[in-house]
């Protein structure tokens, strides 16, 4: 048997056993948990606007993002804006996904899980922080949110932080409307929009 | 800058290698923990990796010293017993049920043949990289994996020579 022989046959001898991954990788993200280095945890959940991707530090839920906005970007911006540790570990997100599986049930009219604000600041976070104020099955106009958050002329200002939302969703940016009644743009895309606001209005 | 991806890209594209390689050096019984271990301490570690490091490579010398502390911590457990076996033997206990096939061959090589070959053939390290995950030289690595290739095919070709006598 030459080298060459013997190497592969090494190869065999040690397959590839990608089926044993899951539960060792299960096993990992339960001890980065507990080890305190697991930054940012994950997971994906499948709703009637598609899948949405779930993301939490230790402090609260820090991001949630539609399949239209790229689930490996948005992952990618994580790793870039707060830290590359992150791992698929659901169990952090098992709150959210419960909140939501509930919102999308048509039982649930408001968000109680914890959330991390660090990736908006200044005028945007804000604007975000008031939008829960606009109720369950409400709409609001940009210009409405505009003096809600104090500056009634930041009109655009408040598109772009509705535009930016990490936390679409939660962070009720889908109630905001432009002022001649129509939906208006959304960062999840406006059939999503429209779903939300028709999800909210039949409940 | 290169971005640094997400840890969970590094787990998905090296995974499987690294648990290869736990198992070559280790056997099947600690390559589990080794495995786990690694990559916890390489998600510690991960965000003073440089951006341009040979990941690979950085995975395998952390499952080295994983795989020492397992040699040692094995070898503890077995302080009371007189005789004590070779160095290199030890770990490969696990592998007795399999003597005779290539897997049983290769984990009762010493320590550094198995690691080179591991290294070398499984994980496609370079001998320079090898070289710096085991210390010593690149020929040195070289030569270790060489020895190590020829024993393996002395030991198959006399299971195989026994087995046709068998016939």
């Amino acid at each position: 048997m030459n080298t060459t022989d013997l190497a592969r046959e090494l190869g065999q001898a040690f397959p590839d056993t990608p089926g044993d991954l899951p539960a060792l990788h299960a096993r990992l993200a339960a001890a980065a948990q507990r080890d305190g280095t697991l930054d940012i945890a994950y997971t994906t959940i499948d709703t009637p606007v598609g899948p949405l991707l779930l993301a939490a530090t230790g402090r609260g839920l820090i991001r949630v993002a539609y399949a239209a906005q790229d689930h490996d970007a948005v992952l990618q911006a994580l790793a870039d804006q707060v830290s590359p540790r992150i791992v698929r570990a659901p169990a952090r997100l098992d709150q959210a996904a419960r909140e939501l599986g509930e919102y999308f049930a048509g039982t649930r009219r408001a968000f109680g899980v914890p959330l991390d604000w660090s990736l908006s600041a200044g005028f945007r976070r804000a604007v975000l922080a008031r939008l829960p104020e606009i109720g369950y099955g409400a709409t609001a106009s940009y210009a409405d949110v505009a003096a809600l958050a104090g500056s009634p002329r930041a009109v655009r200002a408040v598109g772009t932080a509705c535009a930016t939302n990490p936390l679409p969703v939660v962070v009720p940016c889908h109630r905001v409307v432009r002022a001649d009644g129509a939906a208006g743009g959304y960062l999840g895309g406006p059939e999503a929009k429209r779903a939300l606001l028709t999800l909210e209005s039949a409940a | 800058m290169r971005a640094k991806p997400p840890f969970e890209a590094v787990v998905a594209a090296h995974g499987t290698t690294v648990l290869r390689v736990c198992r070559a050096v280790l056997g099947p019984a600690d390559a589990d923990d080794a495995w786990s271990e690694t990559f916890l301490s390489a998600l510690r570690a991960y965000p003073d990796l440089p951006a341009d490091a040979n990941v690979e490579a950085w995975l395998v010398t952390i499952a080295h010293r994983r795989a020492i502390d397992v040699t040692r911590a094995a070898a503890r457990r077995a302080l009371p017993v007189a005789d004590v076996p070779e160095a290199g033997t030890a770990p490969g206990a696990d592998h007795r049920e399999l003597d005779g096939d290539l897997a049983g061959a290769l984990s009762r090589l010493p320590p550094r043949q198995k690691q080179a070959i591991a290294y070398h053939y499984l994980a496609g390290l370079g001998y320079a990289e090898v070289a710096a995950i085991t210390g010593g030289t690149a020929d040195a690595a070289r030569r270790a994996a060489a020895d190590g290739i020829a024993r393996l095919r002395r030991t198959l070709a006399a299971v195989t020579i026994s087995a046709e006598g068998c016939r």
